[in-house]
């Protein structure tokens, strides 16, 4: 039976969501904090326990490659996760399976196409805390495989229209791969949509009353971005995308919803929004879409 | 001179895992064994290290755990194999540069903790100049909203630091001089620099290296960033950085140990060591400030003292205002137009009713002259001095303290005064004393002492009345 992509997900990945939570693997503890993305994170957890999928594909801005796109290629790995930015609310003591047979399809398809791919085999590899976070506030069980594809930083060289273009390319090999596969699969963009931070912290972290988003100029420009996306105009995002990344400094420069949204056919039909939220300045949003109507 | 040398390094690990591999590489690892040798003849007892392959967000961040361990990958290179490390972090003086960064208003922070990430170029930087731990070492990350004026300070912010402690130290960045990577993958005998255009501006900062000119390498940056650096990246803050710490001059015995193209960029190996040649005069510039009043302190909002005179500017007619500064319970004072600190330490706090003044001598803000002259020559010797001439500009750093915080000379209640040679000095510091200090009648205390941190005579330790909230 053919493989299929069962659901597509932006799921940003600001560690402070899992330090407000205190899951038993991180070791700094906090008394609150961020719940209107938490509790969005909640209902996407809901709705994905209503769908069939064998394997979480998830793309990374904080895996940087300037070389191509690179894939975890270890069956298993089980270390320790520090933050560079945020180490005092984020280390992370994670174990997770990697479907290497996925990511060796998903990395010759592009290849075929002509990508620059290559597998990460090294054994003492740390993975990045950009996946670590959203695939546990996606699915803490941590119970799928994953594929974690690195953000190629070519888009330090080229414009975001090239980069655009060359995420198209892996989404169809995406597509081609998971159809290949037999496979139940579920895709994860892992990234915030303004991104601005605050350069100072408050001495709490998690004081609300500090947190807002960084200006009114990066709010209007997410409210744009979700509002054409929740009613289904993907089309008309994708192709405003570049103004929006540069206007409201996007993370979406790292490709991964542009990749998501071309492996979904870009979807004319409604997204669900989960929540929206700031984080030290940047906006967030959580959203599903879903081929099948699951949801 | 606490600062024996700097250091330019590339960060990129090849020279550290193949050298073998390439014959540029190769001359890289053996530019890095030389400079090392050069680092043990400077007598450097320890290595600060600015990478930039270390971003960080929330200000800046300062590595202090004692004993970091780790095997260590690449995220782009990890295919050339892992390296384990095991440093030595000077903890103590991690501590002191983030307090002598935040007394210059910067946000800076320590990071303690098991399994932080270090970068790759600080990887390479110390596992390649540093073997053995020889020197202790200290990590610095590169913010990435950081502009040069906020670099700038941060560097003079490190040298606070390393002459507060007088621990000898080399200064190492880590960086690459044009940074454009190939972007497809090569075999080691294809590496070469990305364009003819990139090679020839390398030879040009080569050529400022070779010749000491750090301070100019520093200013002719901006037209670098522009001609051969990926400008979404880390811009040139090495330069500017490396620049501050080093004293902002040209005057260094360069060397270029190696250069070499690194999977398209190109990679030098620089030590620049401090000499008394003359290397030219440094130009004006005016990203070139003692202290960061930037606007991003949104979640803390402005600093307790400039909140405090925002809050007490009051109206002086239509169109103009005056500012009477009225520094908050706590807030730390700077006054830019008094000499800067030579340590991690503010011109002033408030607590309560009282401002309580660091120890203040007669160096002049700007060019740290000595009115009356300094107490011994370049090299250490006596010389004649005139201590009247001193106490007066020890005196007027006091007043224009005091100013800056709101206070005023009539305001001080107790003095405490240093003086290196009590039968030499004491009556024409006395004299100069009496015709400020009488009016006031704050009770004195004046001590003979061995030395002080720079070449003066005599310096004040002052408290006085804060003016009323």
């Amino acid at each position: 039976m053919e493989g299929r992509i069962v659901a597509g997900l932006l799921a940003p990945h600001p560690p402070h969501l899992v330090y407000a939570e205190n899951p038993p693997q991180n070791e700094p503890t906090a008394e609150c904090g961020w719940e209107t993305l938490r509790w969005g994170y909640e209902r996407l957890r809901k709705d994905l326990e209503r769908i069939d999928f064998d394997a979480i594909v998830i793309l990374s801005p904080h895996w940087q490659t300037y070389v191509g796109h690179h894939f975890l290629g270890v069956p298993h790995f089980k270390s320790l996760s520090v933050d560079p930015v945020f180490p005092n609310l984020f280390r992370y003591h994670y174990e997770l399976d990697v479907d290497v047979d996925l990511a060796r399809a998903i990395a010759q398809q592009g290849s075929d196409r002509g990508l620059v791919t290559k597998m990460m085999e090294n054994p003492d590899f740390r993975v990045d805390y950009g996946t670590i976070v959203s695939c546990h506030l996606t699915r803490p069980e941590w119970d799928k495989p994953i594929v974690s594809i690195s953000s190629c930083r070519s888009t330090t060289y080229y414009s975001v229209e090239v980069m655009a273009e060359k995420a198209k390319v892996l989404a169809e090999a995406t597509k081609a791969a998971v159809a290949e596969s037999g496979k139940k699969v579920v895709l994860i963009a892992s990234n915030s949509l303004s991104h601005r931070h605050f350069t100072t912290e408050s001495s709490v972290p998690e004081d609300m009353s500090k947190e807002h988003i960084m200006h009114h100029g990066q709010y209007l420009w997410d409210m744009r971005a979700i509002e054409l996306l929740r009613h289904g105009k993907t089309q008309q995002f994708i192709d405003e995308m570049p103004e929006f990344t540069n206007q409201a400094i996007s993370e979406t420069d790292a490709g991964a919803l542009s990749w998501m949204l071309q492996a979904l056919d870009v979807p004319d039909y409604e997204a669900e929004l989960y929540g929206y939220g700031t984080v030290i300045g940047t906006g967030n949003a959580v959203m599903g879409w879903f081929p099948g109507g699951a949801s | 001179m606490s600062v024996v040398a700097g250091v330019v390094v590339p960060g990129i690990p090849h020279p550290l895992l193949c050298p073998e591999a390439n014959e540029g590489w190769g001359r890289l690892r053996d530019g890095f064994e030389s400079a090392r040798r050069t680092l043990q003849e400077s007598g450097a007892e320890r290595l600060l290290i600015y990478s930039t392959m270390w971003p960080s967000v929330i200000g800046h961040q300062i590595q202090a755990q004692p004993e970091p361990e780790w095997v260590h990958v690449d995220e782009l290179f990890h295919d050339l194999g892992s390296i384990p490390y095991k440093f030595k972090i000077d903890a103590d003086f991690g501590h002191a540069f983030r307090d002598a960064a935040s007394a210059r208003g910067l946000q800076a922070r320590t990071v303690a903790y098991h399994g932080f990430p270090i970068d790759t170029g600080s990887v390479v930087a110390l596992k390649l100049l540093n073997p053995d731990n020889q020197f202790s070492a200290s990590i610095v990350s590169s913010n990435v909203y950081a502009d040069r004026a906020e670099t700038i300070v941060l560097g003079k912010a490190a040298r606070d630091a390393i002459e507060a402690d007088g621990v000898k130290t080399a200064v190492v960045v880590v960086m690459t001089l044009s940074n454009r990577l190939f972007t497809d993958f090569i075999e080691p005998s294809e590496d070469r620099i990305h364009s003819a255009k990139d090679e020839e501006w390398n030879a040009k900062l080569l050529e400022f290296f070779e010749g000491g000119r750090l301070e100019d390498v520093s200013q002719l940056s901006r037209t670098i960033q522009d001609q051969i650096r990926v400008q979404k990246v880390v811009n040139f803050k090495p330069m500017w950085w490396l620049g501050a710490v080093m004293g902002q001059h040209n005057n260094y015995d360069g060397s270029v140990h190696a250069y070499a193209p690194l999977f398209g960029t190109g990679g030098a190996v620089v030590t620049l060591i401090p000499s008394t040649t003359i290397g030219g005069d440094k130009e004006f510039d005016e990203e070139d400030v003692e202290h960061y009043r930037g606007d991003r302190s949104v979640l803390g909002g402005l600093d307790p003292a400039a909140k405090a005179i925002e809050a007490s500017t009051v109206s002086a007619g239509p169109g103009q205002s005056v500012v009477k500064p009225r520094p908050a319970d706590g807030a730390m004072v700077n006054a830019s137009n008094a000499p800067a600190p030579v340590g991690a330490y503010p011109h002033a706090r408030r607590e309560g009713d009282l401002l309580f003044l660091s120890g203040v001598g007669p160096r002049q803000p700007g060019t740290n002259a000595i009115p009356g002259g300094a107490i011994r020559d370049a090299d250490g010797q006596p010389v004649d001095y005139d201590v009247a001439a001193q106490t007066e500009a020890v005196i007027e750093n006091i007043r224009k303290i005091l100013e800056a915080a709101g206070s005023s000379l009539d305001e001080v209640v107790d003095v405490t005064a240093f003086l290196i040679n009590m039968d030499r000095d004491f009556a024409a510091y006395n004299k100069v004393y009496a015709k400020h200090f009488t009016s006031i009648g704050a009770t004195r205390t004046t001590l003979a002492i061995s030395a002080l941190p720079t070449p003066i005579a005599v310096e004040f330790k002052v408290v006085a009345r804060a003016p009323s909230s």
